[in-house]
């Protein structure tokens, strides 16, 4: 039944939210809360005309989406409680593993999990070792979750790319990795926006930040002018907002062919 | 030959009916003639249901369990929670009375919409925390199927206060008050405060607490929708019109001291309709005054306030209408995107808007200086002489600046001690109050909403006590006075 809803538009990561509404529309609907009416009759599928004929559609969909939910926090509960144990930097490891992420501590190679969500569990041991990169890209992660990942606390290298669930709130909590991440990447997570790159002020240890791919910001070209003159020792790597500016008369390029001015 | 006759009576009828070639166009006319036909078939047979009775479709229900006058958000979040506690689905009928269904003088809509942490109160604090909680998962409280997500455009920038030598002390303790409650507020002294907002001029501050999570602004306006969709889909009555009047019954009873002590409850309630003199009495048990600035009106039609001053009877709710000016303006060299909402020392405040170097800010003003809070009107001079100077004073860039447009709203300010009135009143047995918030009203109306439908379904506060905000202080002459108010 979920082809019908989704069409050729699947998104496996964003499954939470394509089922719900119009495919990809609703990820850049996410700008605004009021959809207009004329766009949505057009593309009203057979489910969504169920829901709103009958109850008992209304409420299997209702059901469904809150167990997708629930899902989603099962995926985030707390292993803080593993800290006493193996020490935080394990913890936050086996987080992140869990979710599908990559692990690297230093001076060790990537611990990654395979296509079947297994790891080695040789991190155990790492007791003493800091968490140097994570690599979280299309992971499930969200506020609470971060619970988990502020366990790492010399953390240098974050990505984040096209996490569903990371928005302007996960992205406020991130200050106390400020005297360690130098790299952040945030592209393709449809749920930030540039209100919540305003809070990545307080890092001011960032070299590098990803901000490509953000549908949610609306100005992408001002925002990163903006985000670069916030972090002014960071490169902003995301929308090339010089291009397509029109030079002054006095920048012309010149024309190779044509004969240079005495 | 049947075929014949047919093909040749077909491609007559055909010839004639094809306008444009004969004079007068026989499809036109057509038309005209089946619409004729229709009107005279309706008239001659027995009219639809609906031209026997009359509307009443703009009326509200004729029995309602609950009914909720004031449709803001601290209605609708008591609405909202009363249907969530519920114990059955549809257990319990809730009609909320909006007096005027576009929101052009209620105070959610002309709020600047901040949230933050910083009180010296306890509850407050408790309350500001709940709610931020609550706006971070909206999608999941307030989920309706078939209706996209709700995008609150919060920012969560923070809030920065700034303390005079004088204020500093009392600060330190509100800081660590907090801290204790679980906000995330650290403290930051004139030089770490150049070092982190350098377009900030330190002069006569001694100390600044910086909210660091949970505190920002967002858009009053997606809350108000969010919260009118889902509780159309939990199947909340609506309604627009004005209450104007309440039937109670009494009963007299003695008290354990022997005195007689009349206790009164209100059995209907009239609700009527705009430019009209129709009035619907609703039956009801149970009456939340959630009526904002005009609280004390609502409160005054049940009879509190009625009896000889300094008793019970005659205390009234001490909540009053008082004006407040927000001013938007446009300064190109203005502080950057990281900008908290900054309250400075003299109590004017700012915050970014937007992408684009705009600004909004205001000041509350002194008692001596209150406006007059019978219209909505603005007082740009108020702008020019008493928060201009304080604003360029603390942030030097904000001396060109050019204003762009302003508004101003009521608070439903508590004059007794500007903290919120919540709970049921000690004489009028089933009106319950939430109101008198003084500015932070909509910062806590999850919360308070909850502590509402919690004192009406199980008869107590559960989650977060707020017994210090009953009716009963105002007899008892208990402040509970929050200090930090802007």
């Amino acid at each position: 039944m979920w082809d019908l809803v989704l069409g050729d538009r699947r998104i496996n990561s964003l499954r939470l939210v394509a089922p719900m509404w119009n495919g990809t529309r609703g990820i850049h609907r996410l700008g605004g809360a009021v959809v207009p009416e004329g766009n949505q009759k057009k593309e009203r599928t057979m489910l969504q005309f169920l829901t709103d004929h009958f109850y008992d559609v209304e409420a299997l969909r209702g059901y469904l989406l809150q167990r997708e939910m629930s899902k989603v926090h099962l995926k985030n509960r707390s292993f803080t409680w593993l800290e006493e144990q193996h020490g935080p930097y394990s913890a936050g490891a086996f987080f992140i593993l869990k979710q599908g992420g990559a692990v690297k501590f230093r001076d060790k190679e990537w611990i990654r999990p395979d296509k079947y969500g297994h790891f080695s569990p040789e991190f155990w041991n790492f007791r003493e070792v800091p968490v140097e990169a994570v690599d979280a890209s299309d992971c499930e992660i969200n506020y609470e979750g971060l619970d988990n990942l502020l366990l790492l606390k010399e953390l240098q290298s974050l990505s984040l790319q096209r996490c569903p669930h990371v928005d302007d709130w996960c992205l406020s909590r991130l200050y106390p990795l400020a005297d360690s991440l130098q790299e952040l990447s945030l592209a393709g997570c449809p749920r930030v926006s540039e209100r919540g790159l305003a809070c990545l002020y307080h890092l001011q240890n960032l070299r590098r930040l990803d901000i490509s791919d953000l549908p949610a910001v609306s100005n992408p070209g001002l925002t990163q002018i903006l985000v670069e003159e916030m972090l002014p020792n960071c490169q902003v790597v995301g929308v090339n907002w010089a291009e397509g500016l029109k030079l002054g008369p006095e920048e012309q390029p010149q024309d190779p062919a044509s004969p240079v001015p005495a | 030959m049947i075929r014949r006759v047919l093909l040749h009576g077909l491609g007559r009828g055909l010839l004639t009916r094809r306008p444009g070639t004969r004079r007068g166009g026989f499809s036109l006319d057509w038309d005209g003639k089946v619409s004729e036909i229709k009107k005279k078939i309706k008239s001659i047979l027995p009219g639809t249901p609906r031209d026997l009775l009359p509307d009443t479709s703009h009326l509200p229900p004729e029995h309602s369990d609950v009914v909720i006058v004031g449709g803001g958000v601290l209605g609708l979040s008591v609405a909202y929670w009363l249907k969530k506690l519920e114990n059955r689905q549809g257990g319990m009928r809730v009609l909320v009375v909006e007096r005027d269904h576009t929101y052009s003088q209620a105070s959610t809509g002309l709020s600047v919409g901040g949230i933050c942490q910083q009180f010296s109160l306890p509850e407050n604090i408790q309350l500001s925390l709940f709610s931020a909680s609550f706006l971070r998962n909206i999608n999941e409280y307030l989920a309706v199927t078939n209706a996209p997500p709700l995008d609150l455009q919060f920012n969560p920038s923070g809030y920065l206060l700034l303390a005079s030598e004088k204020d500093a002390a009392a600060m330190e303790s509100n800081v660590k008050v907090q801290k204790q409650e679980g906000a995330k507020v650290c403290l930051m002294s004139p030089d770490q405060l150049r070092n982190k907002f350098p377009w900030i001029n330190t002069e006569g501050v001694a100390l600044a607490s910086y909210g660091m999570e949970n505190e920002g602004w967002f858009d009053p306006w997606c809350l108000l929708h969010g919260l009118r969709q889902k509780l159309a889909s939990m199947g909340v009555f609506f309604c627009q019109g004005e209450v104007t009047r309440f039937v109670t019954s009494s009963q007299c009873m003695l008290t354990t001291n022997d005195e007689m002590v009349t206790l009164k409850s209100i059995h209907e309630v009239h609700v009527k309709m705009d430019h009209s003199l129709e009035y619907q009495p609703v039956e009801c048990a149970i009456v939340i005054n959630a009526a904002g600035a005009w609280s004390a009106q609502i409160a005054a039609l049940a009879g509190i306030g009625k009896g000889p001053p300094g008793t019970l009877q005659g205390t009234k709710l001490p909540v009053e209408p008082r004006k407040r000016y927000v001013y938007v303006w446009h300064c190109p060299q203005g502080p950057g995107l990281e900008t908290p909402l900054v309250a400075d020392t003299s109590g004017a405040y700012f915050r970014r808007e937007g992408l684009g170097s705009n600004y909004l800010g205001g000041r509350s003003p002194t008692e001596e200086e209150e406006p007059d809070p019978a219209n909505l009107e603005v007082d740009h001079d108020f702008f020019q002489e008493k928060v201009w100077p304080h604003l360029a004073l603390r942030v030097p860039a904000f001396e060109t600046l050019k204003v762009q447009t302003a508004w101003a709203g009521y608070y439903d300010y508590n004059t007794f001690d500007q903290n919120g009135v919540v709970g049921p009143h000690p004489l009028v047995v089933n009106m319950y109050f939430a109101t008198g918030f003084s500015g932070h009203g909509l910062q806590q109306a999850p919360g308070v909403g909850r502590a509402v439908a919690e004192m009406i379904l199980e008869g107590s506060f559960q989650t977060i006590d707020l017994s210090p905000f009953l009716f009963n202080r105002f007899y008892l002459g208990e402040k509970t006075q929050e200090n930090n108010i802007m």
